[in-house]
């Protein structure tokens, strides 16, 4: 334990170092921000609480940003130590090769949850200081700092995957790009496109709920869409959200980083120094 | 007693080509084995092999009585590569502190083993601002964490100045005097001459000496040379009672001789008195013996 410890302060002190914990945190706290002062004006419209109106704005716009931040973070994680050549060295040390992913695991969650609570937390801030009784929203808020994380585990695990797959830092990122364009942008349009064709026909009720709860990015938006009841408030995809019993997307968002980090752990036990 | 190492018929291939082939050998407790060898002679692949950072394809192997890159082997091995590499953003106490966690031990010691290397002033400066030495000498401290049984050491001296190397191998003798098995790898071969116990030459995968340097120099039976300094206007007269040798232009006159006729050659030379000024015999050389000792398997 004190050697996966250890990892995660040294991987820490260099996102330190590296600006990542003030650009994750940076960026997430911008972007809240202009939700929470751009979401103000739908409040009078609907039955819910202002807070959690600001939470479902949020589940938008973590969707595409806590996948990128994690992969952005995650890109270089073995490739990086591949290319400076530190790879040989550590791998001699008594560490398991599991051990050293979990130790960079736990410290880039760690930024990715501070990034994640201080972003959110300040359009909170802002949702409850415009209107006190917004705090009855609390409890979707910390379902989303939670499932934030979850779904940054996720896409952490994948980019370790690609990171030991590609075995450069360019090789890398060149993956984590597209992984994120396909998982994150590319599939929603997808599925738009083929609820429009359908027109709501057999394929859609069918194939629809499968295709979200197979991808944990939708998974994570629909988790959070139906337990706040804030369906109503998100157009285009989480609209479908209603439709799935929320175990079924609780499952996804729990399974998919396991299975991307046994991923991980594969690819790189793949890895010759 | 058993060995610190022993490697039996191993060979490894890439692809088509054979990296090494057929390699013996063993380490016991506190011996200083120098490896030497062109490269590409297979010098970093028998070291990853021993490491367990590659597998062999064929022989047998135990790295102090267990499998190379087991638990056991590798809580007992140190290894410093070749350009030695660590993360540009860290301390130098801080990379080290954490070489101790991964070892078990406390990260509190990091100080005392960057003083022992002499980079005790430099602990709290990130590792990007370190000249090539330094970093090395950060490899080398981190070879000290926990006592190794067996260092594996690749052109550990590359990038360090006369007086580190001399401090460097002080620190290994230190260690091997309480019973640390060390394999080298160097292009220095005068270091190697003075400061190990036993010689290996590999050739494109082969080994193709071992044994102390007096072994390998006698096994080479490579020719002494002699160097005689005529007095003023005594050239010609040297030259015809040593027909054989050769003037330069530096007006000196080269005789290379069998190691037999040394003594022969020698009392030759004295008895001809007022004619010589001045001889040296130069017995052949470190990097004479490792040439001869490669190219004859290498062409």
């Amino acid at each position: 334990m004190n050697r996966v410890l250890s990892t995660a302060l040294a991987e820490f002190r260099i996102a330190f170092r590296n600006r990542w914990i003030s650009i994750a945190t940076g960026m997430m706290v911008l972007f809240a921000l202009v939700l929470a002062f751009a979401g103000a004006a739908p409040t009078g419209d609907v039955s819910v609480d202002r807070l959690s109106v600001t939470v479902a704005s949020l589940t938008s716009l973590a969707v595409y940003l806590v996948p990128l931040l994690a992969l952005l973070m995650s890109f270089d994680a073995v490739a990086g130590e591949v290319e400076r050549g530190s790879l040989p060295l550590l791998l001699t040390y008594p560490v398991s090769r599991p051990q050293i992913l979990l130790g960079k695991l736990l410290a880039h969650l760690a930024i990715l949850a501070l990034a994640v609570t201080l972003g959110y937390g300040a359009a909170a801030l802002v949702a409850v200081w415009s209107d006190p009784a917004a705090i009855a929203g609390i409890e979707s808020l910390w379902r989303l700092i939670w499932t934030s994380i979850l779904l940054g585990a996720t896409f952490l695990g994948a980019g370790y995957a690609l990171s030991a797959l590609a075995r450069r830092p360019s090789g890398a990122a060149g993956f984590a790009i597209a992984l994120w364009l396909l998982a994150v942008v590319l599939y929603d349009l997808a599925l738009l496109a083929l609820i429009v064709s359908d027109g709501g026909g057999e394929l859609t009720t069918q194939i629809l709920p499968i295709a979200l709860m197979a991808n944990p990015a939708d998974a994570f938006r629909v988790f959070n869409l139906s337990a706040s009841q804030t369906v109503a408030v998100a157009g285009g995809i989480g609209g479908a959200a209603d439709a799935i019993p929320l175990w079924q997307s609780a499952a996804s968002l729990l399974g998919w980083p396991l299975v991307a980090l046994g991923l991980a752990s594969a690819t790189f036990r793949k890895v010759t120094p | 007693m058993t060995s610190t190492l022993t490697l039996s018929r191993l060979t490894r291939r890439f692809d088509a080509v054979e990296a090494l082939r057929d390699v013996s050998l063993s380490l016991e407790a506190g011996q200083r084995v120098a490896l030497l060898g062109h490269n590409g002679a297979g010098k970093s692949t028998l070291m990853k092999i021993v490491l367990g950072l590659i597998p062999a394809d064929d022989g047998s192997i135990s790295v102090c009585g267990a499998a190379p890159g087991s638990a056991a082997a590798r809580a007992q091995v140190a290894y410093l590569p070749e350009n030695v590499a660590f993360h540009p953003a860290l301390t130098g106490e801080e990379q080290l502190a954490h070489y101790l966690a991964l070892r078990g031990d406390s990260a509190k010691k990091a100080m005392g083993f960057l003083e022992r290397v002499g980079l005790g002033h430099a602990a709290k400066r990130r590792i990007d601002s370190y000249s090539k030495g330094m970093r090395q000498r950060v490899g080398l401290a981190q070879t000290l964490i926990g006592q190794p049984r067996l260092l594996v050491l690749d052109e550990p001296t590359s990038g360090l100045d006369p007086v580190s190397r001399r401090d460097f191998y002080d620190l290994l003798d230190g260690l091997a005097a309480e019973g640390t098995a060390i394999l080298l790898s160097s292009h220095v071969l005068t270091e190697v001459e003075a400061r190990t116990d036993n010689i290996l030459i590999l050739s494109k995968g082969s080994l193709v000496a071992e044994g102390t340097l007096t072994d390998l120099r006698a096994r080479a039976a490579l020719p002494v040379n002699f160097v005689i300094r005529p007095a003023p206007g005594r050239l010609q007269a040297l030259q015809s009672a040593f027909p054989d040798a050769v003037a330069g232009a530096d007006g000196l006159l080269r005789l290379y001789c069998h190691q037999s006729e040394k003594l022969f050659n020698m009392r030759r030379t004295a008895a001809l008195g007022a004619d010589v000024a001045d001889f040296d015999v130069l017995p052949p050389s470190l990097e004479d013996v490792y040439s001869h000792f490669s190219r004859r398997d290498g062409q």
